[in-house]
């Protein structure tokens, strides 16, 4: 059988046999416009598709010309000057010029577009001009510095000024097919203009397949059939299972950009009532409800190892951005006892009430579904009776959960999870300024609640502004150290980048920052 | 009664017995986590294993079958409850009451309850209690349910009204209460039994599939619904086989029942 097996593998390569890059995606894309690419199975194929003019190396963290052959950041970060390839062409043939790439930007900024690439590149001051000087130069001003501007060319595919259902591209691969539910299936871009250094033109695979498939667990068994490569996401019982039957495949980059995290409702809403709010306004509390919280269980437990504790809002794997002076906080309930003893609360026999009397018991709502996460609040709930405080764990279908932490604010605190997809921390932005939609604690705040709020937004808008990449960073960490003193939100895991890659795939640099393991996708092959 | 019967009936007694005294027989409370001993295997602490946070399957399924044994069976009645009453009420109103029955039966089939569900779970108050969220999805499962049933009933008292024997029964002046009581109820009793024997399994499972919207028996109680869930994931079956031990036991339960069923059908 070996003898047959060998021999089909060395007939297949000999004739040239087409090579195919299987996976699977949870979704369909919802568009092939890369402007308006929003979701994440949208991005995916926007990210194997699409032509950049600069990309961030995932491996390295720096930026590195693409179709721009080079770029140049002038005016103390107002301008960047571009200059491309020569010869460059999308997939259908047609060339690519500087006019369409001011097309592509000028698109992205239109509001009529509404295209969510739009929205990195706008800035307070008003929209950037957009300049072609040459056929191959194009300029790009800011009336104020925008920070790391470079690295917000990453997200923007350069389009063609004819956007069929199936647009022509000018990254490695190309859409050819896309059946709804089923699949889309990319090829190799002729035109793409990458080589190896041994001159042979890029990409090294021929056709990629997708599959549309939302059950993780056919995935695992199709992926355990060698029926897919690659499994971009594995879940923690599916990495021990895969490390069992295909010793080798799963693998695990460590902490992931992902935090898991819980907090308190403080927003002054009529459901809630007034003791409650001065429990969960009060510092000693949340640090309390901190302390008393086993991370390390958390990790061992509801990951099965797989994650770390948290601590901080930043993961340490992101490496430039995360303050390293912080430490994850060892669970120590003698302590938490004696900071809400100092806050007036008192325990007896095995119940913690307020100074007026009131047991202090509260729900936390999360979303179903989520197996870790519905582990991890069983856990929270058994470490927190030892303080004597019930929780009352309500899972909640993801809608439901949203319309409470995000338009009512009826509820007293949440579990959930945070996707980070960029490393910049503008993205997190919305989550720290107090007039945030997303301000979890308290959204939509018309002045920020407390000093300490009032000096995290005067530091966000300091990164935000800023050209200085090290001045953002100081920033940035004294963000990071405020919110672990005050606690507005109790950081606890950083699961961890888990994945599963076919044995005969390689050319693999992972990454912890998205698309993990297909960021170089050109470079791939499969033996 | 035969020979099989008395086992299933003596089963059934035992297994009830195990559950409703499950805090005396448990070695442990049902929510008690031992944060060292995760994904345990069978042995002298833990008959069946421990799940992954450590705690005992054995008591959880104790537990557990206190809950599903009860409630299912409740949730059961409820539904056929209703639909004898709305069948009844169809069939011996007048004609546009029956198709007002008949409408009302065909809606309910064709609404997407899963909705209801929903609504019930984002509607109810945050901190409710496990025990109260428990009793209003069985509640709502049992109201929900009734429109298969109904639709069954109605059709059989259709055809037993037209039937030549109740005609003759009627033209020979017999009382219609007696009617509906010796010849209607024995023929309803025995398709009540029958649908109330396949609602149970179908509201255990219900109440499992339930529990991955976050609406079915709210964690940390167990039912043999949310013990069940651990069956979705093959691996988690091929590395612990004694996850299977829920599902053993709810057949075991079902094959009693039907045993028991037949007898009674047989009796009547």
């Amino acid at each position: 059988v070996k003898a047959i097996a060998l021999a089909v593998a060395v007939a297949s390569v000999m004739s040239g046999a087409p090579r195919e890059l299987r996976f699977a995606m949870a979704g369909d894309p919802r568009t092939f416009d890369p402007l308006h690419a929003e979701e994440s199975h949208s991005e995916m194929v926007r990210y194997l598709t699409g032509g950049v003019l600069l990309r961030v190396n995932r491996a390295t963290g720096k930026v590195e010309p693409e179709l721009a052959e080079s770029y140049q950041i002038t005016e103390g970060g107002r301008t960047i000057q571009f200059r491309l390839r020569a010869g460059l062409k999308f997939s259908d043939g047609s060339p690519l010029t500087s006019a369409d790439v001011t097309r592509t930007l000028t698109r992205a900024l239109d509001p009529k577009e509404a295209s969510p690439i739009g929205d990195t590149f706008r800035s307070a001051e008003g929209d950037p001009m957009v300049r072609a000087a040459s056929p191959l130069e194009i300029a790009v001003r800011y009336r104020l510095p925008k920070p790391d501007l470079d690295r917000l060319f990453d997200s923007l595919a350069i389009a063609p000024a004819a956007m069929a259902k199936l647009p022509a591209t000018a990254g490695p691969f190309h859409v050819t097919e896309y059946r709804a539910g089923q699949y889309v299936r990319l090829e190799r871009n002729p035109n793409y203009w990458k080589r190896d250094p041994n001159g042979r033109p890029l990409p090294l695979v021929d056709s990629i397949r997708i599959d549309i498939q939302q059950n993780h667990d056919i995935e695992l068994e199709r992926f355990l059939r060698r029926d897919l490569q690659v499994i971009n996401k594995l879940e923690p019982e599916g990495f021990d299972r895969v490390q069992q039957q295909m010793p080798g495949a799963a693998k695990s980059l460590g902490a992931s950009l992902d935090s898991e995290f819980l907090w308190f409702n403080e927003a002054p809403v009529k459901s809630l009532p007034e003791w409650k709010l001065r429990w969960f306004r009060s510092t000693a509390f949340r640090h309390a409800v901190s302390l008393a919280i086993q991370r390390d269980d958390l990790a061992r437990l509801a990951y099965r190892g797989h994650a770390h504790p948290a601590s901080g809002p930043i993961s340490p794997a992101n490496r430039f951005w995360f303050n390293a002076a912080l430490k994850p906080l060892p669970a120590n309930p003698q302590r938490a006892l004696q900071l809400l003893a100092g806050d007036g609360f008192s325990f007896q026999s095995g119940v913690l009430r307020d100074r007026d009397g009131h047991a202090v018991e509260f729900s936390l709502i999360t979303n179903s579904g989520n197996r870790p996460r519905e582990r991890m609040a069983q856990l929270i709930q058994q470490d927190l009776a030892r303080i004597g405080v019930k929780i009352n764990i309500v899972p909640l279908e993801f809608g439901a959960l949203i319309e409470r932490i995000a338009k009512t604010l009826d509820y007293e605190s949440a579990l959930l999870g945070f996707a980070n997809v960029e490393e910049d921390p503008v993205e997190q932005m919305n989550v720290w300024i107090s007039s945030g939609a997303q301000h979890a604690w308290w959204p939509r705040q018309k002045t920020p609640a407390t000093a300490w709020e009032a000096r995290i937004d005067a530091l966000e808008k300091q990164q935000a502004s800023s050209p200085d990449r090290a001045a953002r960073k100081k920033a940035m960490d004294e963000v990071q150290a405020i919110a672990v003193e005050q606690e507005p939100i109790i950081y606890l895991l950083n699961p961890d980048y888990l994945y599963a890659v076919a044995p005969g795939l390689k050319g693999l640099q992972p990454s912890a920052a998205p698309p993990q393991i297909l960021w170089n996708v050109e470079w791939l092959r499969l033996e | 009664m035969r020979r099989l019967q008395w086992i299933a009936a003596v089963l059934l007694l035992a297994i009830l017995a195990a559950a409703l005294t499950a805090p005396l027989l448990a070695p442990y409370h049902y929510d008690r986590q031992f944060r060292d001993a995760p994904d345990a295997p069978p042995g002298a602490q833990f008959p069946l294993g421990a799940d992954s946070l450590g705690r005992d399957r054995f008591s959880r399924l104790l537990y557990g079958t206190a809950i599903s044994l009860l409630l299912a069976p409740a949730a059961a009645l409820v539904s056929i409850a209703l639909a004898l009453v709305i069948a009844v009420a169809g069939a011996l109103g007048r004609r546009g009451m029956e198709n007002t029955v008949s409408g009302v039966i065909t809606i309910a089939l064709s609404l997407p309850w899963i909705f209801l569900f929903l609504i019930l779970r984002a509607e109810l108050p945050l901190n409710t209690g496990p025990a109260l969220s428990l009793v209003a999805t069985f509640a709502l499962m049992g109201v929900a349910g009734f429109a298969g049933p109904a639709r069954v009933f109605t059709a059989s008292i259709r055809s037993l009204r037209e039937s030549g024997w109740l005609l003759q029964a009627r033209a020979a002046g017999t009382d219609p209460l007696r009617i509906a009581w010796v010849h209607g109820w024995p023929w309803l009793r025995s398709l009540a039994l029958a649908q109330f024997r396949v609602l149970i399994p179908v509201y255990i499972l219900s109440e499992a599939g339930l529990g991955l919207l976050g609406l079915g028996v709210p964690e940390p109680l167990p039912s043999w619904g949310n013990l069940l869930q651990e069956l979705q994931h093959p691996g988690v079956v091929r590395s612990n086989p004694w996850v299977l031990a829920p599902l053993g036991l709810l057949v075991l339960v079902m094959v009693c029942l039907e045993m028991l069923a037949d007898e009674r059908a047989v009796q009547a």
